[in-house]
């Protein structure tokens, strides 16, 4: 069961790092850069080892690591990776480097900031491997901790305000799934993923939950969806899903940007894989149960935020719109997939279309929305902190290279065919609409907006005659080019030949269809 | 030869490679750009030749040449997603027409744009616009011609917005983009829905394809919404993106400021690909739009079915026709008026497809695409030569100044014009009237051609006037001249091909006609039996002669710089000239309802959603409140209560312990008293 702890090496890479940088002292930004970008690197390669080594034609869990923890309460140090983890878990050690080269490196405790950096890679890493739910909480809500440190303590001028209702929010929510998780404990005994959803797809679970809590005022058939409602409640605040998001555009713009980039890249993810890791296999027939109301607000997300986008002035809270209405689709397309179809190939292969574009989309988006972020923060770094979309004009006249990077990274954006982010929205689109045709057909509207503001944004930022004030904004730097033109060249690769991310998880969302019922 | 599918992608991969390596070249490289760009073109062309030698073997069986290479993209589900390369006389003729005009529109750039800074990345875009529309033109997958038809948006997007300095450019090319992508919106549906009810999207699949026999027949079979069959309602969901891509009614506005790019972009644009992609999709899904549970007549085009999605697609035609004509008159931009004629021109190629069949419509593009590249590189010539003047009033007595490209321009205006029988249009012109006139639902679009053709000779009459004959008007530009050789010969190669072409569109050899529709074997047959030719063709040519007519006789007599239109109608002139306010309507509605919806979700998240999560906040900060008040006041008081009392009493217990003896021995006895007493009295008992 046990062989090389690769897993584990790999989230205790950024660990130590954080203790270096911690017990290091402060020496500098560049002193506390370089080292989280060396400690963030390792991880990368490594992650790149593991990706390599998985197979994408078995339905298995590979790297498998089992052992026990605090047998009593059953819990587990379990980790391994599948279909569904692989493309976050390579997302996670793609964007935290690129991060740490694109941000800016705050002046004071510049070694705290990029230990907390590292810290939360850690627990990305942790989430995205773990197959037993407190493992996978703890690290959950060990992600949730340095953002808020790095919220509370670098970011802009609004930033208590935002870490506080960022931290109480995705907190409140994570305690009502907490509590739920430990309703199903007590009921069935285990914390363990794959049995839980053995017996979630079984309808075991939902027995079980009635038969052995006895909750005082509850009727014994509602407990399930009480329960239920308690994940949905915690997956929802993180995602988000409207009416759940108000925490976003605050935090996103005012976190440092650097940290914006792994809020929306990596962070955002942590919601939907957990929609497809225990809400889906858990509750089946809650969420089918519920579909009309979760379609209705997935749409309303889509549509409300790509609208909110547009009424924006401020390129970091528009951007911030623009993942809401991005991660939406992702959650589009598992609705989509959860609904009630006769047994046949024609709707298993709908299904698990739009599954393999919720995978893809979350991978494209994390890549996307990041390198947005990131020349946001370039913007921010020549514009003193400026980032209004009016306060700019004619930037393509000085910085031609700027202008034409970001501009790939925003056709990526509106889902432009060549580059990535096209592929995974048509796959949802595509599965989604075989089987919630009226929802997907309203959805489509979105990527209307999203070309609106994103365009607007283009054109007032970029083109018309120059600002005087900006005649001597300087083009990207070489140390930026490094780090952008590999994440663009992605951009292109992963738009052209799609196969290379889906070839390892189509297998395994066919089997994960499979289980998905009727 | 039947390999020639396997290679088709060259023709497309020619200029995306050039794109390529232009966007790393630095600013300075001017003329390795332009040779690269023009170089690959060519070489596409010439590729494209031997792609359209191939297809005029007669082909074993079917009697149509139909060579199709596909292959797996990637696996989803399970199955591979394929995609692939399609040649049959529909590509093959379109890519010999779009690298030809494109070559030639390349090579004109080199002079027109000489002067520009970026002269560079404008050979790059240009190659990109080039490489997307040959793919769209190669693609035997609905999707593949999707992804390219996005990429020519982009490519135009760019290309509109060339000279992103001017505020009018940047939005002119935001809104050609925008404007399509409310198309492209029915046209993905389109794409998904024909995906899941065919499980292809391929077109030709030896049986198995989304356009062949099987699953046509199945799409017919299906019902949707209101018992529309499945085939109908994803045909026009389809013709949704034909629509915003060739501008048609209601989403043409985009078209007419896409002029703000440079002039061989709007030649491009508006002849070679772009506006083409509209039409020629119309053509390649056809056999879906002619679906009908009669039974289906795939791919034959004289005698074209009549069902509910070409209903639709013939009127649009129609309509458009006659609305692009119409606003043309009153138009005073040289490039503009042109614009307007593209609409009305591809609302005939429409009309042609409704009525005719896929025959009508392309011939009409192609034929369009040579004399629409020739009038506007001609505009752009004059433009050139009067130092960047565009208005036509302000022109005047140009023949002189401009000998080539007067002769030029007006071989492209008679063909426009459709003046009969030397000029291609006239031929391309009267096979879509014809088809209108036996038209079997209705006549009224044969007459609103008709009407369209008086109104184009009117109008075009008026251009010419007032550009090449009226009295020279002077201009801060200085005097006009002709301008260089690099610019006029592409003029008059594009005048040559556009009276050449005439030979073999004419029905009495109509060769194209038949290539078109793949019926090579009716080589030397009349077209259409003859039913109606000769009237259709009277009535064209007394459209023609009325419109030029009445056009020459008004403008011949009107004084310079003034209009007959204007000074006879001011209020139907204002209107014209206004576009009919149509941007006006959508400004007042769509616009509005986006700005405010977008508001709204502004609004609802500050204070709606935001109002919620605060006030679930406040009702636990209430909650908390009257915790405290509670513990405060209730449970605290009671303990500060208990905690005093025990407190008072440690006091007054605290003043017995005073260290005075006397009183220790006082309270001593009076505790033995008291003892003494108690035991006493329990004593007695």
């Amino acid at each position: 069961m046990n062989g090389f702890p690769a897993i584990t090496l790999l989230t205790a890479t950024p660990i130590v790092g954080a203790l270096v940088l911690a017990f290091g002292g402060d020496r500098g930004e560049r002193r506390a850069r370089a080292t989280a970008l060396g400690f963030a690197l390792l991880a990368l390669i490594e992650a790149l080892v593991i990706a390599w080594g998985f197979d994408g034609k078995t339905t298995a869990i590979q790297f498998p690591e089992r052992h026990a923890w605090i047998p009593t309460l059953g819990v587990e140090y379990r980790v391994g990776i599948d279909a569904l983890g692989i493309l976050p878990l390579l997302l996670s050690a793609l964007l935290v480097p690129f991060a740490i080269a694109v941000g800016t490196t705050p002046p004071e405790r510049p070694h705290a900031y990029h230990a907390l950096v590292l810290l939360l890679q850690a627990g990305l890493f942790g989430a995205f491997t773990a197959l037993n739910f407190f493992h996978w909480f703890v690290f959950w809500e060990l992600s949730l901790v340095p953002a808020y440190f790095l919220v509370k303590l670098w970011g802009g001028s609004e930033r208590r305000a935002a870490a506080t209702r960022f931290f109480v929010q995705t907190f409140a929510g994570s305690v009502a799934m907490l509590l739920a998780m430990q309703a199903v404990f007590v009921a069935t005994g285990t914390f363990d993923l794959p049995r839980l959803a053995e017996l979630g797809r079984s309808g075991a679970l939902a027995r079980a939950l009635e038969t052995r809590l006895h909750w005082p005022g509850v009727a014994p058939a509602s407990l399930a969806t009480l329960v239920f409602a308690g994940v949905l409640l915690g997956l929802a605040v993180k995602v988000p899903l409207m009416p759940f998001h108000t925490w976003l555009p605050d935090a996103y713009s005012s976190a440092p940007t650097g940290v914006t980039m792994l809020l929306t890249g990596a962070l955002s993810k942590m919601g939907v894989y957990g929609f497809l890791r225990i809400l889906v296999p858990l509750f089946p027939a809650q969420i089918r149960a519920s579909l009309g109301l979760l379609l209705g607000l997935v749409v309303l997300t889509i549509v409300a935020s790509a609208l909110a986008a547009c009424a924006q002035k401020d390129l970091k809270r528009m951007l911030a719109y623009s993942s809401v209405n991005h991660l939406g689709l992702c959650l589009l397309g598992i609705f989509a997939a959860m609904q009630p179809v006769a047994a046949g190939p024609t709707w298993a292969l709908e299904r698990a279309t739009a599954l393999d574009g919720v995978l893809l989309q979350m991978f494209n988006h994390g890549i996307v929305a990041a390198a947005l972020f990131g020349f946001v923060a370039a913007i921010e770094r020549r514009s003193g902190g400026l980032v209004g979309t009016h306060d700019f004009g004619g930037l393509r006249t000085v910085a031609p290279v700027f202008a034409g990077l970001m501009g790939i990274s925003v056709f990526a954006s509106l889902g432009l065919p060549g580059l990535n982010g096209f592929i995974g929205e048509f796959l949802v689109f595509k599965g989604s609409f075989a089987l919630a045709g009226a929802a997907t057909s309203v959805a489509t509207l979105g990527l209307l907006f999203t070309a609106m503001f994103l365009l607007t944004m283009l054109q007032r930022v970029f083109a018309g005659p120059l600002d005087e004030r900006w005649k001597t904004f300087p083009d990207l730097t070489r140390a930026e080019l490094a780090a952008f033109v590999p994440v663009v060249g992605l951009m292109f690769a992963l738009g052209i030949v799609p196969g290379l991310l889906l070839r390892l998880v189509d297998p395994g969302i066919v089997e994960f269809v499979k289980r998905l019922g009727p | 030869m039947e390999r020639v599918a396997e290679f088709l992608w060259i023709i497309p991969a020619l200029p995306l490679l050039a794109a390529a390596a232009i966007a790393l070249m630095r600013r300075r490289h001017r003329r390795p750009a332009a040779t690269l760009a023009i170089g690959s073109l060519v070489l596409a062309f010439v590729a494209s030749c031997v792609a359209f030698a191939a297809t005029l073997r007669p082909a074993a069986g079917e009697g149509l040449v139909r060579l199709h290479h596909d292959f797996a993209w990637f696996e989803v589900g399970g199955a591979a997603f394929r995609a692939g390369w399609l040649l049959d006389p529909l590509s093959a003729g379109m890519l010999v027409m779009v690298t030809f005009v494109g070559s030639l529109i390349f090579v004109f750039s080199v002079g027109y744009m000489a002067h520009d800074a970026n002269f560079t990345r404008f050979f790059g875009f240009l190659s990109l616009f080039a490489a997307a529309m040959l793919g769209l033109l190669v693609a035997n997958n609905l999707l593949v011609l999707f992804m390219c038809w996005e990429l020519v948006g982009l490519a135009s997007y760019l290309l509109i917005g060339f000279w992103f300095s001017k505020p009018e450019a940047a939005t002119a090319a935001k809104k050609a983009f925008i404007a399509t992508r409310i198309g492209d919106l029915g046209f993905l549906i389109g794409i998904v829905w024909l995906h899941h009810a065919t499980g292809s999207l391929l077109f030709y699949d030896d049986g198995a394809g989304c356009l062949e026999q099987g699953a046509i027949a199945r799409l017919v079979a299906a019902t949707t919404v209101g018992g529309m069959a499945v085939s109908t309602a994803i045909s026009l969901l389809l013709f949704c993106g034909a629509i915003g891509k060739s501008g048609q009614l209601p989403l043409h506005v985009w078209l007419p400021d896409a002029m703000e790019g440079p002039t061989p972009v709007s030649a491009l644009i508006h002849a070679a690909t772009m506006v083409a992609a509209g039409v020629f999709l119309v053509a390649r899904v056809y056999p879906l739009m002619a679906a009908s549970p009669a039974g289906t007549d795939v791919g034959a085009g004289a005698h074209a079915a009549h069902t509910t999605a070409l209903a639709v697609v013939t009127w649009v035609g129609a309509l458009t026709a006659v609305f692009g004509a119409l606003v043309a008159v009153a138009q005073d931009d040289i490039k503009r008026i042109l614009a307007y004629s593209t609409i009305s021109q591809l609302g005939y190629m429409m009309m042609g497809l409704g009525t005719g069949g896929p025959a009508v419509g392309m011939l009409h593009l192609v034929v369009h695409a040579f004399f629409k590249a020739l009038l506007f590189l001609g505009a752009g010539s004059v433009i050139h030569g009067c130092g960047g003047e565009q208005d036509i009033r302000r022109m005047g007595g140009l023949r002189r100044a401009m000998p080539v490209t007067f002769a030029t321009y007006a071989v492209g205006m008679m063909a426009l014009s459709g003046f009969p029988l030397v000029f291609s249009g006239f031929w391309s012109k009267d096979a879509i009237l014809h088809a209108a006139m036996v038209w079997e639902p209705s006549r009224i679009p044969f007459v609103l051609g008709l009407c369209g053709a008086a109104l184009t000779a009117f109008y075009m009459t008026r251009q010419m006037w007032f550009v090449f004959f009226a009295p020279r008007v002077g201009t801060p530009h200085g005097e006009p001249h002709e301008s260089p050789g690099t610019m006029t010969v592409p003029l008059v190669v594009l005048a040559a091909a556009t009276v050449l072409l005439a030979v073999p569109a004419t029905p009495a050899w109509p060769w194209f006609h038949a290539y078109l529709a793949g019926h090579l074997d009716e080589l030397h047959a009349g077209w259409n039996a003859g039913a109606g030719v000769v009237a259709a063709m009277a009535w064209s040519i007394l459209a023609v002669a009325v419109g030029v007519a009445v056009s020459w006789r008004l403008y011949s007599r009107t004084p310079a710089g003034t209009d007959a239109i204007e000074i006879a109608l001011p209020r139907v002139f204002r209107a014209l000239r206004a576009r009919l306010y149509v941007d006006e309507f959508y400004a007042a509605t769509f616009h509005r309802l986006a700005r405010w919806a977008s508001l709204a979700s502004d609004w609802a998240d500050r204070f709606f959603w935001g109002t919620i999560v605060d006030s679930t906040a406040w009702i636990a900060r209430g909650v908390a409140w009257v915790g405290r008040v509670f513990d405060n006041d209730a449970v605290d008081a009671g303990f500060d209560a208990g905690c005093e009392g025990t407190r008072g009493a440690g006091k007054w217990a605290s003043r017995i312990q005073n260290g005075q003896t006397q009183r220790y021995l006082r309270l001593l006895a009076a505790g033995i008293v008291a003892i003494v007493a108690v035991l006493a009295w329990s004593g007695t008992r």
